[in-house]
C-alpha cells in the first residue's frame, strides 16, 4: 500500500507564555520556597528545558496547609453551596477559553499529542468543573447520606499522564463539596498546573483555598504524613499508593486511590473486526499508552486471533509517531527518560522470556523520548509483560478458546481498574459484565470517560471512585459515620 | 418602557421597545393585530404589549413540538452549557430586568434588585441539573433473573405553561427553567399584567444558544389563551401556577380540558378550588422538574 505523506501542520507554541521560574502557589499568590530546592521540566520531545520550578520542602507544604485550613475555617467554609459552585462555574468557563492555551503547554511538558491535549484533556477538564458546579449546592439530592459535608483539608497527589484532566477530577469534586485542597502535580508535568493557579486568580477563588505545590516524592510524602490534613486523593502507581495507605494506617485520615491497571480487552469471535482494531488501537496506543485504564493484554478468542493480529498490524503501520505539537500526530513523546527506561527493561524481559516481538517500525526522532508501538505475540499468563504494568505504547497478545476461559485470563491479574468487550451479542456483555472484576467496563468502545460516570478500580487498582455522584461521596462525610 | 424623565428639557427622547411575542426563536407581533395596555403598579402606561391569540398559542405548540426532537436528544451537557449561558446572558440584562420588575411588582430598587438576583442564581440551579436527573432519578433495578434492567428519566414532550401571575420574573423562571432543564419544550403564557419580565427573558434566550422553539412566550390575556393550550392534542403536559390570580381562570375547568389527550397537569397550589400563588423565594425541590418526566425501563438479558 502506497504511504499518503502529510505535510508537517504544527500547532503553534505562541500561545503559551512561560515564565523561567515558577513558585509555589500558596494562600492565592505565588510565594518563594522556605527552604526547597528547584528542578527543570523539559518538553520530553525534545528535552528542551521548558522551566525552572520549586521543589516544595516540608516546611512549604505546612505553610499550604495553613493556608487551606485558614481557608477552610473562613469564607470557603462558610459559603454556600450556589456561591461555591458559582465559582467552579467561573473556573470551567475560564479553562474553555484558555483551552488553546492549556492544550498547548500540556502537550509541551507531556509530550502527548496536541490533537489528544486539545480534544480530550482540555475539554474534560472543563466539563469536570461544569458538571460539578452544578452539585456544590444540590448535595442532599446525591443520595450521599445525611447532611453531607466536607472534610476539611484535603491532599492531593496526581500523576504526569494527565496533568490538568487529573487536577480536574481532584479539584472539581473537592471544591464542589466543599473542602480546600492542598494539590502536587507530578514532578516531570507541573506546568499545566501551575497555569490553572493563574485561572483560580482570575476566578477571584478565595485565598487558600486552592494551593499548588510542586515538587518530587518528598514533597508528596509531606503532603501524606501532614497531620492536619484531613483526606488524602492520589493517584499514581500502585506502589506508592501502598506506601500512602500504610502511611496512614492508624490516623483518621481517609482515602481515595486510584492506581494501576493491567486491563484486559477481549474480543469474541463475533465482533465487528474493523471497529475492534480500532478499539484495540485506542485502547493501548491512546497517550502512549500512559493511561492506567489502557487496554494492555489483547485477549482474542483463538479462531480469529490470526486474524485480527493482521489486521492490527496494518493499522498500526499508518500510525503517524512524532512531533506532538503537530496536529495529525497519533502517538508523541514517552513522558520521561525514566518512563523510557521501564518501557525498555519490560519489553527487553518480554523478548527473553519467549514472546514474539513485533513493531511498526516507524522512523523516531533524534532527540526526545520515542519508543515505536509495540505488539508481543504469543505471550503468556507468567510473562512479566502480561502480569506488570508497562505504562507504554506495548500490547501483549494472548488467546482463549470460551467465554469462560476469557473470565478467567482477564481477572487473572491483581488489579481490577478496566476491561473491554467487544461482541455483537448484548446478552453476553452483560453477562461478561458480570463476571469481570473490574471498576469499569467497556462495551463495544473504550477509553470513554465523563464527569457523569463513576471510575476507578476494584483489588490493587485502588480504592474509591472519581465521578458522578458515588465520586463525591469520598470528599464528604454524613453524620451517621461522622 | 418610558423613563418618565421626558419633563427634563434637556432629557434625551428615548427609543422605546416595543413588545413582542417570542414563537419559533422570532419575535411575531401576534397575528390578530391587537395589544394591550400594561401599566405599573399605580396605573401609569407602561407599554403596548401584543395580545396573543388562540392562532399564535397553536403555531406556539407547532415550533416547541419542532423543536423538541433536537433538544431532548442534545446531551444533557450541551443542554446545562446552553441553560448556564441563559444566566450569564440575564446577568447582562439585570438592569433592564430590575427595572422591569420594579415597575411591574411595585417594589424598591432593592427588593428588584434581590428578586432578579434570585431568578438567576434559581435559572443557574436548575441549569445544574440537567446532567444529575438521570443519577437522581434513575438507575439500575436488581430484578429477580439475569437481566440487565435500568430506568431513566425522559423528557414527556411539549408543555404548557401558565406563568404566575404575581411573580413576573422569579416566578416565571421557576416555572420555566424545570420544565426545559430535562429536555421539555414549553408554550409560555406570560403573566397577563406583569409581561414585560417575560419578554425582556425571551430576548435573553434568543440571544443565548437556546434552539428557537425551545421556549415559546405569548402575552396577552390568560382566561382567553389557556383553554386552547389546556385543549391542544399536540401538548403533552400543563403547568397551571398561573391560574392563581388570573381573572376568570378556573384551574379545574383547564384540567377537565386537559384530561382529553391525558395530559400531565401540575396542578396550582392552594386547598381545594381555590388557587393561589406560592412564595417563589422559597428554595425549590425537584417536583417542578418530575411533574414532566417519563421513567423509561430497559430490559436486556444477560448471558454467555
Amino acid at each position: 500500500m502506497a504511504k499518503f505523506e502529510y505535510a508537517p501542520a504544527p500547532e503553534s507554541r505562541a500561545v503559551v507564555d512561560l515564565a523561567p521560574s515558577y513558585g509555589l502557589f500558596i494562600n492565592g499568590e505565588f510565594t518563594e520556597s522556605q527552604g526547597g530546592s528547584a528542578f527543570k521540566t523539559v518538553n520530553p520531545a525534545t528535552e528542551e528545558v521548558l522551566s525552572e520550578v520549586t521543589d516544595a520542602s516540608a516546611a512549604d507544604v505546612d505553610r499550604a496547609v495553613a493556608a487551606a485550613r485558614r481557608a477552610y475555617n473562613g469564607a470557603w467554609g462558610r459559603m454556600s453551596g450556589a456561591d461555591r459552585g458559582k465559582y467552579l462555574f467561573r473556573i470551567a468557563r475560564i479553562l474553555q477559553e484558555r483551552a488553546r492555551e492549556f492544550a498547548v503547554l500540556e502537550t509541551l511538558d507531556n509530550g502527548k499529542p496536541i490533537k489528544e491535549s486539545r480534544d480530550v484533556d482540555v475539554p474534560l477538564a472543563a466539563a469536570h468543573f461544569f458538571y460539578h458546579a452544578g452539585w456544590a449546592d444540590k448535595l442532599e439530592y446525591a443520595g450521599l447520606g445525611t447532611n453531607p459535608r466536607a472534610h476539611g483539608v484535603v491532599g492531593q497527589v496526581i500523576p504526569w499522564n494527565f496533568p490538568l484532566l487529573m487536577l480536574a477530577w481532584k479539584i472539581a469534586p473537592a471544591l464542589a463539596t466543599g473542602n480546600t485542597v492542598v494539590l502536587k502535580p507530578a514532578e516531570t508535568t507541573p506546568l499545566t498546573a501551575l497555569l490553572f493557579a493563574d485561572v483560580v486568580q482570575q476566578a477571584d477563588l478565595p485565598p487558600g483555598v486552592v494551593n499548588i505545590v510542586t515538587g518530587a516524592g518528598a514533597t508528596g510524602q509531606a503532603i501524606v504524613d501532614h497531620p492536619d490534613i484531613d483526606k488524602l486523593a492520589f493517584t499514581g502507581s500502585t506502589g506508592v499508593g501502598k506506601m500512602i495507605a500504610r502511611s496512614i494506617a492508624g490516623t483518621r485520615k481517609k482515602a481515595t486511590l486510584e492506581l494501576g491497571g493491567k486491563a484486559a480487552n477481549i474480543i469474541f469471535e463475533d465482533a465487528a473486526i474493523d471497529q475492534a482494531v480500532e478499539g484495540i488501537v485506542n485502547g493501548i496506543f491512546f497517550n502512549q499508552g500512559h493511561v492506567c485504564c489502557a487496554g494492555s493484554r489483547l485477549l482474542v478468542q483463538e479462531n480469529i486471533a490470526a486474524d485480527v493480529e493482521r489486521r492490527l498490524k496494518r493499522r498500526l503501520e499508518t500510525l503517524r509517531v512524532g512531533d506532538p505539537l503537530d496536529k495529525n500526530t497519533d502517538v508523541g513523546a514517552i513522558n520521561s527518560k525514566a518512563q523510557l527506561s521501564r518501557i525498555t527493561e519490560l519489553t527487553d524481559a518480554g523478548e527473553a522470556e519467549g514472546a514474539e516481538r513485533w513493531d511498526n517500525g516507524c522512523e523516531l526522532p533524534a532527540k526526545g523520548f520515542w519508543f515505536r508501538p509495540t505488539v508481543f505475540t504469543g505471550v503468556s499468563q507468567t510473562h512479566r509483560i502480561a502480569q506488570e504494568e508497562i505504562f507504554g505504547p506495548v500490547l501483549s497478545v494472548l488467546t482463549f478458546r470460551t467465554p469462560q476461559e476469557a473470565v478467567a485470563k482477564a481477572n487473572n491479574t491483581p488489579y481490577g481498574l478496566s476491561a473491554g468487550v467487544w461482541t455483537e451479542k448484548g446478552s453476553r456483555i452483560l453477562w461478561m459484565a458480570d463476571q469481570l472484576r473490574a471498576g469499569v467496563v467497556w462495551a463495544n468502545t473504550f477509553n470513554k470517560f465523563d464527569p457523569t460516570s463513576p471510575f476507578g478500580g476494584y483489588k490493587e487498582s485502588g480504592y474509591g471512585r472519581e465521578g458522578g455522584r458515588h465520586g463525591l461521596s469520598a470528599y464528604v462525610t454524613t453524620e451517621s459515620n461522622g | 418602557m418610558p423613563t418618565n424623565q421626558r419633563t427634563a428639557t434637556d432629557a434625551r427622547v428615548d427609543v422605546r421597545k416595543t413588545y413582542k411575542l417570542y414563537i419559533g426563536g422570532k419575535f411575531p407581533r401576534s397575528e390578530s393585530g391587537r395589544s394591550y395596555e400594561v401599566v405599573d403598579g399605580r396605573g401609569r402606561f407602561l407599554a403596548n404589549a401584543s395580545q396573543g391569540s388562540r392562532k399564535d398559542a397553536r403555531d406556539a405548540v407547532v415550533a416547541a413540538r419542532a423543536a423538541f426532537p433536537k433538544w431532548a436528544g442534545a446531551t444533557a451537557y450541551n443542554r446545562g452549557q446552553v441553560l448556564y449561558r441563559v444566566a450569564e446572558v440575564m446577568e447582562g440584562r439585570r438592569a433592564q430586568f430590575v427595572a422591569e420588575v420594579r415597575a411591574g411588582e411595585g417594589l424598591t430598587e432593592r427588593r428588584a434588585e434581590a428578586v432578579v438576583d434570585a431568578a438567576i442564581d434559581r435559572w443557574v440551579w436548575y441549569a445544574g441539573w440537567t446532567d444529575k436527573l438521570a443519577q437522581v432519578l434513575g438507575g439500575l433495578n436488581p430484578v429477580a433473573g439475569p437481566y440487565f434492567d435500568i430506568s431513566a428519566p425522559e423528557p414527556t414532550g411539549v408543555v404548557g405553561v401558565l406563568a404566575p401571575q404575581r411573580s413576573s420574573l422569579l416566578g416565571l423562571i421557576s416555572v420555566v427553567a424545570p420544565v426545559i432543564a430535562s429536555g421539555n419544550t414549553a408554550v409560555v403564557l406570560a403573566s397577563e399584567l406583569r409581561p414585560l419580565p417575560a419578554v425582556t427573558l425571551s430576548e435573553a434566550l434568543a440571544t443565548s444558544d437556546v434552539p428557537g422553539g425551545v421556549v415559546n412566550i405569548i402575552t396577552g390575556r390568560t382566561a382567553e389563551v389557556a383553554p386552547w393550550v389546556a385543549s391542544h392534542r399536540d401538548v403533552n403536559a400543563i403547568d397551571l401556577a398561573g391560574a392563581a390570580d388570573a381573572d376568570g381562570v378556573v384551574w379545574g375547568d383547564l384540567e377537565l380540558a386537559a384530561a382529553e389527550n391525558l395530559k400531565r397537569v401540575l396542578r396550582p397550589a392552594g386547598e381545594g378550588v381555590e388557587a393561589v400563588e406560592p412564595d417563589w423565594t422559597r428554595t425549590p425541590d425537584l417536583s417542578r422538574i418530575t411533574a414532566f418526566l417519563e421513567t423509561k425501563t430497559v430490559w436486556h438479558p444477560k448471558g454467555r
